[in-house]
């Protein structure tokens, strides 16, 4: 229990004193995260409402392949997008490893799949109970989908959390193509991971802790915008 | 607006990358603090940002090879020489010694390393190897082939591979009360060491040098060969020399600072 009080002692001690290196590993996190969640939103929203409102050949296996990327193992993503950004790799000359770029790369290679499988199954559940609505309105499948995307909007908050909490937890893809570099590259798994390996286990879990508050404080955030704006949409 | 403006600058930061040098470089080093002692004092002196990577030797010479890098820093003096001699990197330069360590619950009394392996292998151990071509890790295949022993036979049973790093190995150790092989500057500045002991020190086969090379620009166009060279030169010389042999815990000294001209 000795290493447990010690971490919470270690956490408060690093919060209170606005410690500056941890402010920066924070900010760098919440940046690279944020960054991947709205890139994946941007590919994985469309993607999930074709796939779950749309009819066309290959809809079924792409499906497959969506909700089994869910599954991919961080560190053969990362291994996989180092070989790609490396100096000797295809990409090499944008000169994107070991930046923030290359890590917001990896985690939204994470995170898509995950909003763009949920997306699916919250708009192709819906899609089942307007059926006889959309038929006696003959709406084209575009508009149909936007239909379904906005209705589904509050469920969608459940995708985008999901994708969030996959991007702030991984460890595996940022430490092969970020490098781990202080001030550079080092977020808080990252940071994490280096003070287990230098043995100074209090810190890395007190590092530990700040990581869930800030999952718990953006859950609670989120789902407090969601029950207003339901609020406010019932009216 | 803040945050996309600051997502602007980082995105454009490899733009920029030529005011600073990459260092592919060892967790032992990394992990000892060295480089929080150490890079302060150049960037002040010559302005030029340092990033270090810290992996294992085998994966840093790799990434150097890969031109993803502009400086290597590690402990592998057969592989160094080997990347030097493909091309790879520009004539490699003693930087600093200190020496390796057999951590364990007891201390075992042999004549030489290879003597204490025997020991370790005779009484089962347990022993755990990095399992991973760092640095450490070599080293530590040449002592058990010093012993005539081939331990990989007993994969698994008293002899286990972690396949991590030097810390996270030493945690394991820990938590298991078994034997492993560590560099003093780990050893000494690691937090989670428990009941563990040296168990064997002391002998000139246990020496461990590092050595600095600056990648290439013939195989690699893209390095900051300039700045690779000022950090080869300042780690050498006379100030990065000084700066290494004042870097101290409890008042012992982590490394030794042997670079000859």
């Amino acid at each position: 229990m000795q290493d447990f009080t010690t971490a919470f002692f270690a956490a408060f001690d690093l919060v209170l004193t606005l410690d500056p290196d941890l402010m920066q590993i924070v900010g760098l996190s919440l940046l690279v995260s944020g960054a991947a969640v709205a890139l994946s939103c941007l590919i994985g929203f469309p993607l999930g409402a074709a796939l779950g409102a749309g009819r066309f050949p290959g809809r079924l296996p792409l499906l497959v392949l969506v909700n089994a990327a869910m599954g991919l193992p961080p560190v053969v993503v990362g291994l996989t997008l180092y070989l790609l950004l490396s100096r000797a790799g295809p990409l090499g000359p944008l000169g994107l490893l070991y930046t923030p770029a290359a890590m917001i790369l990896a985690q939204a290679v994470l995170v898509t799949p995950i909003v763009a499988a949920l997306t699916a199954q919250i708009v192709a559940d819906l899609s089942e109970e307007y059926r006889d609505l959309f038929a006696t309105m003959g709406m084209s499948r575009t508009a149909q989908a936007a239909t379904l995307m906005w209705d589904g909007r509050f469920a969608l908050t459940t995708a985008v959390l999901a994708g969030a909490g996959r991007a702030l937890a991984e460890v595996g893809a940022v430490i092969i193509v970020g490098g781990n570099i202080d001030h550079v590259t080092r977020v808080m798994t990252t940071a994490i991971a280096l003070e287990t390996s230098r043995g100074a286990l209090e810190l890395a879990l007190g590092l530990g802790l700040i990581l869930l508050a800030l999952s718990l404080g953006i859950n609670a955030a989120l789902m407090g915008m969601r029950a207003t704006a339901r609020r406010l949409a019932d009216g | 607006m803040i945050r996309l403006a600051s997502l602007f600058v980082l995105l454009t930061l490899p733009a920029v990358a030529q005011d600073h040098i990459l260092i592919q470089s060892t967790t032992s080093t990394q992990n000892s603090g060295l480089y929080d002692h150490l890079l302060p004092v150049f960037e002040a002196e010559t302005g030029i940002e340092t990033r270090v990577v810290a992996v294992g030797t085998g994966q840093a010479i790799r990434n150097a090879t890969n031109c993803d890098g502009d400086v290597l820093l590690v402990h592998a003096h057969a592989a160094e020489d080997a990347f030097v001699a493909a091309g790879y990197g520009l004539p490699r330069r003693d930087v600093m010694y200190n020496d390796f360590i057999l951590i364990g619950p007891d201390v075992i009394l042999a004549d030489s390393p290879a003597d204490a392996l025997t020991l370790l292998a005779r009484a089962q151990g347990p022993f755990l190897s990095r399992g991973d071509d760092s640095g450490t890790h070599r080293r530590e295949t040449e002592l058990w082939r010093a012993a005539g022993i081939d331990p990989t036979t007993s994969s698994g049973t008293w002899y286990r591979e972690t396949g991590s790093g030097m810390g996270a190995t030493l945690n394991i150790t820990a938590a298991m009360d078994a034997y492993t092989l560590t560099d003093r500057a780990t050893w000494l500045t690691f937090a989670n060491s428990a009941d563990l002991i040296i168990a064997y020190e002391g002998h000139a086969d246990l020496n461990n040098q590092y050595g600095v090379i600056a990648v290439s620009p013939d195989h690699c166009p893209s390095v900051n060969a300039t700045g690779a060279r000022i950090f080869v030169d300042w780690i050498t010389g006379p100030q990065g020399q000084a700066t290494i042999a004042a870097y101290r815990m409890n008042g012992a000294p982590l490394f030794t600072p042997n670079a000859t001209e």
